[in-house]
């Protein structure tokens, strides 16, 4: 117990006066924020305020975008990520991402799962074949597919895609998952299960999750980050938050007045 | 303004009529002058034989040493344009600055348009010889250079039509591979080039077809000796060259001298045929697959 509460403080997440621009465009406007670990952040906040490019922030996904710009820092494990001597492939087994839409790879489910071990060069087979089974169960997706690991993902259902995706993700063990609305594409039924599921997994892993649906906020995350034009008005406690908001803006939001 | 509507639709259904009906005028004359043809020589004969000599006295009619050289030297071309030119299309799409993409792929495209003569008289006056540094039992015709030569030829065939295959890859498949914590060497090769992989192969495909149909490159470096083997250290004929060489010597019309090249022609064309319908059978059945 000891040891876990020490291992969960080294595997800090922390922004700290975090700008970001693309091109001339000011999105991300001195934010700074602490996750907590093992436990589920959602992010809320009208579209087009910054969410997405928050989050994906932790994983260095934005480099790829043409004008991305940023400034201040963030801290994971002690280390700024964003500085020269940082391995981006080692940051991203650790921070693991999930999609807005699922985006199996046109491959078959077994080597979905294992892709992130393969890339790393693992090659046992027992080894692979367990991780394969493990995940799947984690996510609840083993039952399902069980027979069906050597056929192509994309036969998959949209919502068994995304639990696949999850699954495909937690293969590498990340200590921090980043999902960006992963409902959004999903029935009711599958959304549910998902959000069981994520439920399940802030056991192991810190959980951050941009969502639109504020239902799904109040739900699953134990505590909510309110966006407004790249600016982060409100954090506190989901609780809290959706009772007893601290500021006016936050509460026109969740009572549905805009957005 | 509705009348200039209805002339411009009848306009470019002529168009459309004539660029058919071209393609049917080609097909029938091969077929009316092969079937003459093949009134003298047995399919059998034409298809097995192993040597064609209708110029000579003692006259076969087989197929296959053109056949032979075609292949050989349309094979070369491609192990020469694959490498490369697969190479350059993952170096385009994952790798370089979009704005030297805009500047390369306009500057690679020059290459399949310089005249074919002048890349022909460089295999045989510049590529032949240095070749012949390395291997010196290399004639002074031969299928190498040639081949090699039309590779080069193709290359930008294959790196554009294959960079737009890599290009069509769904953004989120990338960002799956890169969040996983893959290099973009591994999101490459284990993602985008399986993901891409129909539209390479129509690609390579088509670029096939193109050397096969290449004339002057063979015509100039190749010799045209028709010859059953698959050395490419000896001078051969392709298809074309014969024919080429057939049409512009002084064999009479109504001659089966004459008609032997619509028979050839109906073999390279029947090849071509099945290349391009083999490429858009590909494109159909998978297109639509990774969206
Ligand atoms: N790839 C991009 N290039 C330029 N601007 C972008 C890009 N993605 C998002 N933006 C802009 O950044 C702002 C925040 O977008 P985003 O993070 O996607 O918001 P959210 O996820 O909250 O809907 C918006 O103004 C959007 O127009
Ligand atoms: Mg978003």
């Amino acid at each position: 117990m000891a040891e876990k509460s020490k291992m969960v403080e080294k595997e800090s997440l922390i922004a700290e006066n975090v700008n970001v621009f693309y091109g001339d465009n000011h999105v991300i406007k001195n934010v700074s924020i602490v996750m907590p670990e093992n436990s589920i952040t959602a992010f809320i906040g009208p579209s087009g305020c910054g969410k997405s490019t928050f989050l994906r922030l932790y994983n260095r996904m934005n480099d790829y975008i043409e004008g991305f710009r940023k400034d201040g820092s963030i801290i994971f494990n002690g280390k700024e990520i964003y500085s020269k001597d940082i391995q981006l492939e080692e940051l991203r087994k650790k921070i693991g991402m999930v999609f807005q839409k699922p985006n199996p790879f046109p491959k078959t489910v077994y080597e979905n799962i294992v892709y992130g071990l393969r890339i790393q060069g693992v090659k046992d087979k027992a080894l692979l074949d367990e991780v394969v089974e493990s995940t799947l169960k984690k996510v609840f997706l083993w039952g399902e597919v069980k027979d069906q690991l050597k056929k192509s993902a994309l036969a998959l259902s949209g919502g068994q895609q995304q639990r696949l995706c999850i699954a495909r993700t937690l293969a590498v063990e990340p200590s921090i998952l980043l999902m960006d609305e992963p409902t959004s594409a999903l029935d009711p039924i599958s959304t549910a299960k998902l959000e069981e599921l994520v439920f399940e997994l802030k056991k192991t892993l810190t959980v951050v999750i941009v969502t639109h649906n504020m239902q799904q906020a109040a739900r699953i995350s134990d505590k909510t980050a309110f966006f407004y034009m790249g600016e982060l008005k409100e954090f506190s406690p989901t609780k809290q938050m959706f009772t007893n908001p601290k500021e006016e803006i936050t509460q026109n939001y969740i009572t549905g007045r805009f957005g | 303004m509705r009348k200039r509507e209805k002339i411009i639709k009848v306009l470019l259904l002529a168009c459309g009529v004539v660029s058919v009906l071209t393609t049917f005028g080609i097909i029938w004359i091969l077929l009316s002058e092969a079937s003459v043809f093949f009134k003298t020589v047995s399919i059998k004969e034409f298809l097995t034989s192993d040597q064609w000599t209708p110029l000579f006295a003692d006259k076969h009619f087989g197929i296959l040493p053109l056949l032979a050289g075609t292949v050989l030297t349309s094979g070369i071309a491609i192990l020469v344009a694959l490498p490369f030119g697969l190479t350059i299309a993952i170096y385009l799409n994952e790798y370089a600055p979009k704005q030297l993409r805009k500047v390369v792929k306009p500057m690679l495209e020059i290459l399949a348009a310089v005249p074919t003569v002048v890349y022909g008289y460089f295999a045989l006056t510049f590529v032949t010889p240095l070749m012949q540094t390395v291997l010196p039992s290399l004639s002074g015709f031969n299928a190498l250079s040639p081949g090699i030569v039309m590779g080069i030829m193709i290359i930008p065939l294959i790196s554009s039509l294959s960079e737009d295959a890599l290009y069509a890859v769904p953004k989120s498949l990338r960002e799956a591979s890169y969040g996983m914590g893959a290099t973009r060497f591994q999101t490459a090769f284990r993602v985008l080039v399986p993901a891409a992989l129909s539209g390479i192969t129509v690609s390579v495909l088509l670029a096939i077809s193109r050397a096969m149909g290449e004339t002057m490159i063979v015509a100039i470096a190749a010799g045209q000796q028709p010859r059953l083997t698959f050395d490419p250290t000896v001078p051969i004929e392709t298809i074309t060259t014969y024919i080429v060489q057939v049409s512009m010597g002084d064999v009479e019309r109504g001659t089966i001298e004459y008609q032997t090249i619509f028979a050839a022609g109906l073999a390279l064309f029947g090849l071509t045929f099945l290349l391009n319908n083999i490429s858009f059978w590909i494109k159909k059945k998978f297109t639509r697959k990774y969206e």
